[in-house]
């Protein structure tokens, strides 16, 4: 056992773990304020990338200026999509709501390739592809660079839930009768969950454009993002990230394991397992709250 | 006026319990049965096979997921899997030399099976948690296939389909591959349609609506749950084989990935659950729409003279597809079944409207 190769792959697994919390607080967010799956978060993921991309170059702003702007533009999707769309289906059964939230996705990802094409585009943050080298271990910047943008974001959520308008949000979630009850619009701050996740999309469509380029395949992360959103829990934070570092390791180490066996791919494989024993033993995942309905 | 009725009022158990509870109904249900059946001399061939066909066996799939989804009210996110077993099984049987008959059959029951193991989640948990599980397992499921060679057929990952033949007669005109899959429609429609008759089809709606309330009525909803999928994968298991023996003639991983489950479910929650007739409207809408309106859009770029990029065009048909499903959900989020019903109940009695249901 090379124990220097094997930390390699853990700390990169991690590292790339904490990229699908990137992706996977945006869906932490919409569940905790509505208990809405929102199964378009990739959708979003690369809308928020496109929309970047848009800005960059083709009206040729610098890319400082341009992924800010796209944030906003994306809160302004993201407030809009809840209004028009989810609003309508508040307190229908959830099949309904998956089902929307779906064909939100399909509609969002065939009208940006519609707009904008297939073909891959790169995001040219202007990282440096050189590896960094701690010690003998090889670790890509642009993973590192991503890693810090979560817990960047991480930090910057727990900071502002203890804000009024987070205060607001945190008791939306705990239960919105009674926060109706004590005066808090609570569509208003479902709709700012939406926004707020839409922007979060940009951040996690930013870094995962700049690795594996800015297409179609950046909606694929959907199934990655869920499951570590599920397996943190759904609706915590924390979870997401905690779990997001386990099954960056899992992944990465499991694959390293199970490709030479099954010929490899084997990541999908890792991932669907991890999914679905997360759901059989532990529903509602490593810190979320107990009170999901078992059969 | 159009019904020649003031409602429905029953009189006795018999007519309570009869599948067409309003003779026009029936003569419509015939009328369309007639129009099926003459569909071959009546529509071009073209026609016939590259919408007619796909249709009527979409819709015999979908009427399979309603069958889990709308009456056992369990989310499958994985029907395109079990498809999958069945299409890959009865070819493979089929090659092997089974007459095609019990190469369905085969299919089915082997969807079944394999069907049955989604079901395993289902009794553990419901709701969002079991869509997840189901969404898992269709990528296992893929995974699987595109990585044993020995059931997608070799490196490039594809399988012929032997020459269909039914009851020693092979088929390869498209009228016979038609009327296969219209035969296969009308058998599985009837079979939908009679479950609501049946003491099956009120214990899956029991456990739809509540499981424990059902446990209290004496239903055992666990065995239901396996029942409801078992027998919604034999369906989805011989409609998976249809296709690839009457529409595609080649079985490819692709055709049944998770797009696909997530069309299913579509084409069913727009259809409306629980809905027979919805399920024939959902499906035509999600499967021939898009192309309808992208052939609209070449043609009105066409007149006014404008190029429409190709790639753009490409990818039209699926902004309309999501865009149907969201518009659909938030006009009546209970599917054109029920915008169906809403118009068949407002005619029951026009001119008159205290009809109220």
């Amino acid at each position: 056992m090379d124990w220097v190769f094997l930390s390699e792959l853990a700390i990169n697994g991690a590292l790339t773990g904490l990229l699908y919390s990137l992706f996977a607080i945006g869906l932490v967010l919409i569940y905790k304020a509505s208990s809405v799956p929102n199964l378009a978060q990739g959708g979003l993921t690369m809308v928020g990338a496109y929309v970047v991309l848009a800005l960059a170059r083709d009206v040729g702003l610098p890319l400082w200026l341009a992924i800010p702007l796209a944030a906003v533009v994306m809160f302004g999707l993201g407030f809009g999509i809840e209004r028009v769309a989810l609003r309508r289906l508040a307190g229908r059964p959830v099949v309904m709501i998956l089902m929307l939230t779906l064909g939100l996705d399909i509609f969002l990802r065939g009208t940006t390739l519609a707009i904008w094409g297939g073909t891959s585009r790169s995001m040219e943050l202007g990282v440096s592809y050189d590896p960094l080298f701690l010690g003998d271990i090889f670790i890509s910047r642009i993973h590192l660079v991503g890693a810090g943008v979560a817990l960047a974001l991480f930090v910057a959520f727990m900071l502002f839930f203890r804000t009024r308008t987070g205060i607001k949000l945190r008791a939306i979630a705990d239960d919105y009768m009674a926060s109706w009850s004590v005066g808090i619009a609570v569509e208003r701050g479902v709709g700012l969950s939406w926004a707020l996740a839409s922007v979060v999309a940009v951040a996690a469509g930013v870094i995962w454009g700049e690795i594996q380029g800015v297409d179609q395949a950046l909606s694929l992360l959907l199934l990655k993002g869920l499951t570590v959103a599920v397996l943190g829990g759904l609706d915590s934070i924390l979870g997401a990230v905690i779990a997001g570092i386990i099954l960056g390791v899992v992944e990465n180490v499991g694959a390293d394991f199970l490709d030479p066996l099954v010929g490899g791919g084997s990541r999908e494989l890792i991932v669907a397992a991890v999914l679905i024993l997360t759901v059989m033993i532990r529903p509602h995942g490593l810190f979320g709250r107990h009170d999901i309905e078992r059969v | 006026m159009f019904y020649r009725l003031s409602g429905v009022h029953h009189a006795n158990y018999v007519s309570d319990s009869r599948i067409f509870k309003v003779p026009a109904d029936r003569n419509l249900t015939a009328f369309i049965f007639l129009i099926g059946l003459a569909a071959p001399f009546i529509i071009p061939s073209l026609y016939l096979n590259s919408y007619m066909l796909p249709w009527l066996i979409w819709t015999a799939a979908a009427l399979g997921l309603n069958l889990v989804t709308g009456w056992a009210g369990q989310l499958h996110l994985g029907y395109a899997a079990v498809m999958a077993v069945g299409a890959y099984s009865s070819i493979h049987a089929a090659r092997f030399g089974v007459p095609w008959e019990f190469a369905l059959i085969i299919g089915g029951l082997t969807s079944s099976v394999i069907g049955s193991l989604f079901a395993f989640a289902a009794l553990r948990v419901k709701g969002l948690y079991l869509a997840l599980t189901t969404l898992a397992m269709q990528f296992v499921m893929d995974w699987v296939l595109t990585h044993s060679p020995a059931i997608s057929g070799g490196s490039h990952a594809s399988l012929q389909s032997p020459t269909l033949a039914l009851l020693g007669q092979e088929i390869t005109t498209d009228t016979g591959f038609y009327y296969v899959a219209f035969g296969w429609c009308v058998l599985v429609t009837i079979f939908m349609l009679n479950l609501k008759r049946t003491g099956l089809g009120r214990a899956l709606v029991a456990v739809r609506e509540k499981d424990f309330a059902a446990a209290i009525l004496g239903v055992n909803s666990f065995y239901y749950k396996i029942l409801a999928f078992a027998t919604s994968s034999f369906i989805a298991g011989v409609s998976g084989a249809l296709l690839v023996a009457t529409f595609f003639f080649l079985a490819a991983p692709e055709q049944f990935s998770v797009a696909v489950s997530i069309q299913v479910l579509a084409m069913v929650i727009v259809g409306g659950l629980g809905s027979i007739i919805g399920s024939y409207f959902g499906v035509a809408l999600i499967l021939l729409v898009p192309g309808i309106v992208n052939g609209l859009v070449v043609t009105l770029s066409d007149g006014l003279g404008t190029q429409i990029d190709v790639e753009t065009l490409a990818h039209i048909p699926n902004a309309v597809y999501g865009a149907l499903i969201v518009i659909i959900l938030l006009i009546e989020p209970l599917g054109l079944g029920k915008l169906y019903g809403n118009i068949r109940d407002y005619l029951m009695v026009w001119p008159f409207d205290q009809f109220k249901k």
